[in-house]
């Protein structure tokens, strides 16, 4: 039963790159390589670039980051032994309920608060921003980034705390000098994750980033995520060369997946614990 | 207050009447027939479709309709791979989809394509030229269009538009529209975009059109229904049923219904013009 459902799950990963390959082949040729990789999306005139796109999902993925990891260590050390006891429970019971909460209710809650706010806020641009999609992709990828390190610190601290108070070590010290360090696999895998999931968040930046095929030039400015151009693209003429593009965002979404959750197997395959 | 009721049930009795006999007509055909008629496509036409499904489905039971979105070009793909039995679009078949499916498409509606702008906007009036334009990131901010001093937004929509592909042709003549417009995936993600927008500037369906939103004279023109029908107003497209080949059976027979004029107020009351 176990080997079945080993053997179909990965049957059907395999089935996806396949696919993804077949379609993409003409792409990887020299000609379909340049056609791609250039910075001019105009369809109708024939250029079919998707480096905004990429340079896109890198921005907001890494910005996203940029925010998440400090907030979702500082919550993990705090129902970890930093934070008055008797708050640690329903903090971390908040964080487990937000693993809950559907994208598209981010994402439409948004649209009616977060975006006029920062149009009015900052009189540039139209709020649909990287800014915009940036703050609720943080807030989307926190939770699963603090169970991760909770289920790491849970397990290190009760180990480290005898010594460390034997030591003489405040909280704080020891959190700094031994349960950080030792953990250093949990940061590792949290990271990881929240950057996969961001990666593959469509609904957000479909919704808030504005989706204009530009390079960004400031945290205002509209973007477009390779997830949120494959959403868009994916109901025209299916015999376009826009069609065929997308599977190109595809490979390059689905090679990034793949990269992630190698590096994760990496880490988590680790010798030893430090 | 016994009375008052009697009457309000009378009154519903009598409607009810109505109703039933003036739609009897054109769904006398559908009878003593079975089967099952899928329909993907085009968002624009969902309530038509939806409308002539019901009254079919509810003179005849034995008939099943199911009628899903995916835009344009997923009701061409789908209809041509014999996956749905009609696939709508909001544009015409292309050449190259032509040639690998075969399809043949009945044009039962006209929509027109409005410009919008917030509804505490002061601008009433543009010009195509200005349109073009602003679209194309030349002019700027609304004070050169007679508006306030403020940078205009842009807002549009993702190539395989059908809203999109007849405003890019007949308005914006294929000119270019600036890479830093927002992107939005549907009409009803513009309508809410723009009326929150007091800068934003769009296009809807007129079928679309509300109070939430203002659609701006265009060369002196007010944009309606009418002035789409009456062809003052020049941004019109065609909603299009498409078949693989000639259709057939109780397919046939629900072109036929919808392209009848049986089915008229049905295409009324969703915002379009009929084209029969």
């Amino acid at each position: 039963m176990l080997h079945a459902a080993a053997a179909v799950s990965c049957l059907a990963v395999l089935a996806v790159f396949l696919f993804l390959l077949r379609f993409a082949a003409p792409l990887f040729s020299t000609e379909g390589l340049a056609k791609v990789m250039q910075w001019r999306w105009e369809p109708f005139g024939g250029h079919f670039g998707i480096l905004p796109m990429i340079v896109g999902t890198v921005c907001l993925s890494i910005s996203a980051m940029v925010v998440a990891a400090p907030l979702s260590l500082g919550i993990a050390c705090f129902v970890n032994g930093m934070g008055p006891k008797r708050l640690a429970r329903p903090v971390l019971g908040v964080v487990q309920f937000m693993t809950s909460i559907p994208t598209v209710v981010y994402g439409f809650v948004a649209v009616f608060l977060l975006v006029p706010f920062i149009r009015s806020a900052f009189a540039h641009g139209s709020g649909f921003s990287w800014l915009a999609a940036a703050l609720m992709l943080s807030l989307l990828i926190l939770p699963t980034m603090v169970l991760v390190l909770h289920s790491q610190f849970s397990q290190v601290e009760p180990e480290v705390r005898l010594t460390a108070a034997a030591l003489g070590l405040s909280k704080a010290q020891a959190f700094v000098h031994l349960v950080l360090p030792l953990s250093r696999r949990g940061l590792l895998a949290s990271a990881i994750l929240g950057f996969g999931r961001a990666v593959g968040d469509t609904l957000i930046p479909l919704m808030l980033a504005g989706n204009a095929v530009k390079p960004p030039e400031s945290v205002l400015d509209s973007i477009r995520t390779l997830t949120a151009h494959i959403a868009l693209v994916v109901a025209t003429d299916s015999s376009s060369g826009a069609y065929h593009s997308l599977f190109a965002c595809g490979m390059i979404l689905f090679l990034t997946t793949v990269a992630v959750n190698a590096g994760l197997r990496w880490v988590a395959g680790g010798n030893g614990r430090a | 207050m016994k009375k008052r009721m009697q009457i309000a049930a009378m009154l519903l009795a009598g409607v009810l009447c109505f109703c039933g006999a003036a739609m009897a007509d054109g769904l006398d055909a559908f009878k003593g027939k079975s089967g099952t008629i899928e329909i993907a496509g085009g968002t624009a036409h969902i309530p038509v479709m939806k409308e002539a499904a019901k009254r079919i489905m509810t003179a005849n039971p034995d008939i099943r309709i199911t009628v899903a979105g995916g835009g344009s070009g997923v009701g061409i793909q789908k209809v041509g791979e014999s996956l749905v039995d009609i696939g709508n679009s909001g544009r015409p078949v292309s050449e190259a989809e032509n040639a690998k499916y075969g399809l043949v498409s009945f044009p039962f509606a006209v929509d027109g394509v409005a410009t919008v702008v917030a509804a505490d906007n002061p601008v009433e009036e543009l010009t195509a030229e200005q349109i073009r334009k602003i679209f194309a990131g030349e002019i700027t901010n609304w004070k050169d269009v007679g508006g306030k001093d403020a940078a205009i937004h842009l807002y549009t929509r993702d190539e395989a538009s059908g809203t999109r592909a007849v405003y890019w042709k007949k308005l914006l003549k294929k000119g270019a529209i600036a890479p830093s417009a927002n992107v939005v995936a549907s009409n009803g993600a513009m309508k809410s975009a723009v009326s929150r927008d007091p800068d934003a500037i769009g296009y809807v369906s007129i079928g679309h059109l509300d109070k939430t939103v203002k659609a701006p004279k265009l060369d002196g023109i007010v944009v309606t229904q009418e002035t789409a029908k009456d062809g003052s107003y020049p941004v019109v497209r065609k909603l299009y049923m498409n078949t693989k080949g000639e259709p057939s059976g109780i397919v046939k027979l629900f072109i036929g219904y919808v392209m009848g004029p049986d089915c008229v107020d049905a295409i009324i009351d969703s915002g379009y013009i009929p084209t029969h």
